[in-house]
């Protein structure tokens, strides 16, 4: 029954993790970018950086298909709901690799020693990426709750990352656009670091039907 | 929100086909209650009993109690007429009877005894004028009933249901045979009318459950599988089977 709702379910699922994967993708190239020096892996997240806008937009207009078509209820419902804020949350990812990538290239293989903080930061926050695309295709809500765990520890990279520009700084080791710079990198991993978060919540809400912070319901009530 | 209707370990029987089975579920007052299920799962039978429609159908027998407002309807004491009265009915298909308008509201008034002019025509208006037709009709009182749309007519036996003061409206799928725009005029009605009487109604429109309906009930094979909050059952049901069937995936 509902065989071919069932299919665009599929391929709805198919869609978003291949999205998901693509922003694995972009931000760990990002990252290889900025900790080797490596351009040319900052130039291909640039230029892949409208493939995951494209795919935004495709499955928003799958989404909005399903709704008028099938009038979804329950789990359906929860997941084209969820799917619609998540793929905002993974665009928004991907953009933050792109402007990752557009400050490597402006950097030009210029770098310091805070480097190895920034790319452990940065595995923190790709873990934290692929867990929550893994906790979406797995439907496993624990994962999903680790996610949101784990963003504490990104915001303490990020504190920590802060405390030593500002060490730099007050050593007059670093210039000044450049240690903008890098603070410009950690704050964007910091916010990759949310919408992964944001990411596992909607896991939380797809399952359970709760989405963890607001009550019950709140959202078929509008509250 | 206390309920108007206690249902009580209710089984019912068509000869030796058990028909419902164990029903135990309250129906607030003043609210909406829809009863969905698939074909065959007893809503309509449960509907009909509210009002001991299925005494008319021989070889039924019903064990358990239901009480309304604190009284249990089957007790001898009670008039199955004055019962109907407090809980009226509307069906399926417009069932106007040949006569005028006019007649067609006051006719329940006039068979519990009311016949003064003046009185009638006060309750026909103010029937007609809560099944929101008033309007529509006021200029042909007189005219045959039958001259007037699907959808007018479901909302002349709507007045009609009305001009004897129920306090609960059942609706078996009140607008299955109506068209579109009729039929959200009618559930608009529905909802306009929760802020006097209690309604209970049976769908198979979900998306009409979903739009005018406080409560849900789903029911299956004779049994109630799962009632609760409109907005809950069909954001996350408790049961397998319900989320199965609402989601069209029953079976």
């Amino acid at each position: 029954m509902r065989n071919r709702f069932d299919e665009q379910l599929f391929e709805l699922n198919r869609e978003i993790i291949e999205m998901g994967s693509m922003c694995e993708e972009a931000i760990a190239c990002a990252t290889k970018a900025l900790t080797t020096g490596d351009l040319e892996q900052a130039v291909k997240v640039i230029n892949n950086g409208f493939v995951i806008d494209q795919m935004e937009r495709d499955i928003e207009g799958r989404c909005m298909k399903l709704l008028l078509h099938q009038q979804p209820v329950a789990r359906d419902l929860r997941l084209i709901s969820a799917a619609l804020k998540l793929i905002k949350d993974m665009e928004r990812i991907g953009d933050q690799a792109e402007d990752i990538a557009g400050i490597v290239v402006f950097l030009n293989g210029r770098k310091a020693k805070d480097m190895e903080l920034i790319g452990e930061m940065a595995n923190e926050a790709i873990e934290m990426v692929t867990s929550s695309i893994d906790a979406f295709v797995k439907k496993d809500v624990e994962l999903a709750e680790k996610v949101i765990a784990q963003d504490d520890v990104v915001d303490d990279y990020f504190s920590q990352i802060k405390d030593g520009i500002i060490t730099l700084i007050a050593e007059d080791s670093v210039d000044g656009e450049f240690a903008l710079d890098l603070l410009m990198i950690a704050k964007y991993l910091e916010r990759i670091g949310d919408h992964a978060t944001n990411i596992a919540e909607w896991v939380i809400y797809y399952v359970t039907g709760t989405h963890p912070g607001r009550f019950k319901n709140d959202m078929v009530r509008g509250g | 929100m206390g309920s108007i209707i206690s249902v009580k370990d209710m089984c019912l029987w068509y000869g030796n086909y058990q028909a419902l089975k164990d029903l135990n579920i309250e129906i607030p007052e003043m609210s909406i209650t829809a009863l969905i299920g698939p074909s065959g799962c007893g809503k309509s039978t449960f509907l009909k009993t509210l009002n001991r429609m299925n005494d008319l159908i021989p070889g039924v027998k019903i064990s358990g109690g239901i009480y309304y407002e604190g009284t249990d309807i089957f007790s001898n004491e009670v008039d199955v007429s004055h019962l109907r009265k407090e809980i009226g009915m509307v069906f399926q298909h417009p069932n106007p009877f040949p006569m005028s308008i006019y007649n067609n509201v006051a006719y329940g008034p006039r068979t519990h005894g009311i016949k003064s002019k003046v009185q009638l025509d006060e309750i026909v208006e103010q029937a007609l004028r809560d099944a929101a037709i008033w309007d529509e009709v006021k200029d042909r009182l007189k005219k045959n009933a039958l001259g007037i749309s699907g959808g007018q007519q479901q909302r002349l036996c709507i007045a009609r249901a009305l001009a004897i003061q129920p306090k609960v409206l059942l609706m078996d799928e009140p607008t299955s045979a109506l068209d579109p725009i009729s039929t959200s005029r009618i559930e608009d009605l529905i909802m306009e009318l929760k802020k006097k009487y209690t309604i209970v109604i049976v769908t198979h429109n979900m998306q009409q459950a979903v739009r005018v309906s406080d409560y849900t009930a789903f029911f299956l094979l004779g049994e109630l599988v799962e009632f609760g909050k409109t907005d809950d059952i069909f954001s996350q049901p408790k049961d397998k089977r319900t989320e199965d069937y609402i989601t069209g995936r029953f079976g």
